[in-house]
């Protein structure tokens, strides 16, 4: 389809990207600090694959996916959506890309206004965005339903009517209406059950088949991510610490919190539980207001070196596709 | 299904509970059996809205009451019926002999009240200890847990605590009067995994030491399949499979046990292309079940399934499942 390009077209290419939250104290509330949510992260994400953002609560991945659609205003970075410069574009220039990116958002309760029906709901984007007919619309919104799996008995019917599963298709239905490339899905199962989790992500799946999508799927759900994500980022304290494809993250995990972090991962059978050689971390996140100097893992690293006390370590390509920040990787591979 | 000289320290038959609402009656709990043996930890899966929170707290007197109305029973525990127990006899089981730790740390504490305060109360309430005896024993309690410093932190506020750190007070409370049983309502749920690593590591390090009975709630099979010796699987307010941890998972016997198993996906192993799904929607229990209440999602169900609640029965030793299907022989079990 892309002639001059060799290789897969990026759709979303993020660098640099830093968002910082002020803090504002004293009795005359000076800047007193900030909350460095996201720090210093640059990605690329391809058409058509699906970038998984994995991490603990708190390291950023969700703030990171707003500041990739501009629900904030950046601190530092430029993040190009469809070949577009986005990052300093002003609220009425952003309004005409809207539809090309999307959302689905964590809580399918919270995100859908309870006084509206589910045509109204699925049907707002359409209003604001285009000049398509109450008919014309009537009928995308019948279309999207089919898409989704939802009934069109329901379109009538208002949230509370639904179970949290059917929400959520609801989320999803409203976010393909204005056809977008590119959908930032922030957690979209964690209100789920497991039963229905699965349903969600078969569905988006077959969706990102069928119209091209391409996603960024936040979670914290490390075995869900292996299952939907083509390649996955790592995320600690407001940084990426690994990014690499998905088979060799998980089967050859570099980085020492992302080691821990698949460890720490209950598996589902018992025998192989007690056999499993686990690296449990000590302590807890560090606050992101106040990182430690040097490598934002130092503190609770199982492998920590004197440089990583003192430095950042770089984030660097050690292995084609593979890109690992870490002082492990400086020495050792620069030999081979 | 009584097995070996232990005996048990809980032992709950039929219990059920309904709640009144405006919109009809709801059936959450319905002829929930089971036991609790000393030292044992028993896991309880299920999905929301099986049941599962509701019947520990229904053992307690915890369900606000109206709406709820528990019938059934008994449940014996310590020699006594809690169910027809006096709220004053309640009292001195709840926080002293039976400890409950609640899903979300972020809630479950008073958050005017310093962390001391809290550890210090049922101490002071259940065992009559004086101020400075408590806050001893409250500082080896924290210990206990594995939080540093701990003398210090006794005088800080919940706020100041992580969500780990905060588990690991209500832990340390729950803890306190020596209980016979802990009753653990999705304690990690809310954590992230390297937390809930940690707590993990931390109870089964606990109840080694202190000999305790465990009830671990949960919806995490991969948590059970680490933490649990026996397992309940609950559906639609009732036990649908029981069995040894070790057991269930490797030959499971309830069509939704054995479909749960496969809609978890893995971080190890091979990776399916496309994940197994359970279709339709959890059963929304208006009245009491005349039927199966998996049947609708049940790609084994049969006329039967429809007509009648199948009973629990056994297939094996300590291992009982509550379906008319057998998984070995592809049919309807002769029953």
């Amino acid at each position: 389809m892309f002639d001059n390009t060799t290789d897969r077209r990026v759709l979303v290419s993020v660098s640099g990207l830093k968002m910082y939250f002020p803090i504002f104290g004293g009795i005359l509330s000076r800047h007193v600090g900030d909350v460095k949510a996201v720090d210093d992260v640059s990605f690329d994400i391809y058409e058509g694959e699906t970038l998984g953002v994995v991490g603990e609560s708190g390291c950023g991945k969700s703030t990171c996916g707003r500041a990739v659609l501009r629900l904030y205003d950046l601190t530092a970075g430029t993040v190009m959506v469809d070949g577009t410069d986005i990052s300093t574009m002003g609220q009425g220039a952003l309004r005409k890309i809207r539809p090309v990116m999307q959302m689905v958002f964590q809580d399918p309760q919270a995100c859908l206004n309870p006084r509206m029906s589910l045509a109204d709901i699925i049907g707002e984007p359409l209003v604001e965005h285009t000049r398509l007919s109450k008919a014309e619309r009537r009928d995308r919104v019948y279309d999207l339903m089919d898409a989704v799996g939802l009934n069109r008995d329901f379109a009538n019917r208002y949230p509370h009517e639904f179970s949290g599963g059917q929400r959520q298709r609801i989320g999803i239905a409203r976010a393909l209406a204005l056809n977008p490339k590119f959908i930032v899905c922030d957690e979209p199962i964690a209100a789920l059950d497991v039963s229905i989790q699965a349903q969600v992500v078969n569905l988006l799946e077959d969706l990102q088949k069928e119209f091209g999508l391409t996603y960024l799927f936040i979670s914290h759900d490390l075995s869900m991510v292996r299952h939907i994500a083509d390649r996955v980022a790592v995320m600690y304290l407001g940084k990426i610490v690994e990014l690499a494809p998905r088979e060799g993250l998980y089967r050859d995990p570099k980085h020492p919190y992302t080691q821990a972090l698949l460890s720490a991962v209950p598996e589902p059978d018992p025998v192989t539980h007690d056999t499993a050689n686990r690296t449990v971390l000590k302590g807890d996140v560090p606050s992101p207001s106040n990182p430690p100097t040097g490598c934002n893992f130092c503190t609770r690293c199982p492998r920590v070196m004197e440089i990583c006390r003192q430095q950042d370590p770089e984030f660097r390509e050690v292995e084609p596709g593979r890109f690992v920040a870490c002082h492990l990787f400086n020495e050792s591979e620069t030999a081979g | 299904m009584l097995d070996g000289a232990t005996p048990s320290v809980l032992d709950v038959k039929d219990l059920k509970t309904t709640f009144k609402t405006r919109g009809g009656a709801v059936h959450a709990v319905n002829n929930v059996s089971f036991h609790l043996k000393a030292g044992e930890l028993l896991g309880v899966v299920g999905e929301s809205g099986s049941g599962k929170s509701v019947t520990m707290m229904s053992l307690l007197g915890l369900v606000p009451s109206p709406p709820a109305r528990i019938t059934g029973g008994p449940v014996m525990f310590e020699g006594q019926d809690l169910l027809t127990a006096s709220d004053e006899q309640l009292r001195k089981v709840r926080g002293a002999r039976i400890g409950f730790v609640f899903q979300d740390p972020m809630t479950s504490l008073n958050p005017v009240f310093s962390v001391g305060y809290q550890l210090m109360e049922p101490l002071r309430k259940h065992m009559g200890m004086n101020k400075t005896r408590a806050r001893a024993r409250a500082t080896e309690l924290l210990q206990l847990v594995g939080i540093p410093d701990a003398a210090r932190r006794l005088d800080d506020y919940p706020h100041q605590f992580s969500g780990g750190m905060r588990q690991r007070v209500m832990i340390a409370i729950a803890l306190a009067c020596d209980p016979q049983v802990l009753i653990a309502d999705e304690p990690t749920t809310a954590l992230d995994v390297t937390i809930q690593a940690q707590i993990l590591e931390l109870m089964k390090d606990l109840r080694d030491k202190l000999g305790m009975a465990v009830i671990w709630i949960t919806h995490d099979l991969g948590v059970i399949a680490g933490i649990a010796d026996r397992v309940l699987v609950m559906y639609g307010g009732q036990i649908v499979e029981h069995a040894p941890v070790r057991e269930l998972f490797a030959n499971p016997k309830h069509p939704y046990t054995r479909a749960l198993l496969q809609t978890v996906p893995n971080v190890r192993g091979e990776r399916a292309p496309r994940l197994r799904v359970i279709e339709g929607q959890p059963p929304i229990l208006r009245a009491a079940p005349t039927a199966c209440p998996f049947r609708d999602r049940c790609e084994h169900a049969f006329d039967r399934c429809s007509r009648e609640n199948p009973a629990r029965r056994p297939v094996g030793p300590v291992h009982d499942v509550a379906c008319f299907w057998d998984p070995e022989t592809g049919a309807a079990r002769d029953v």
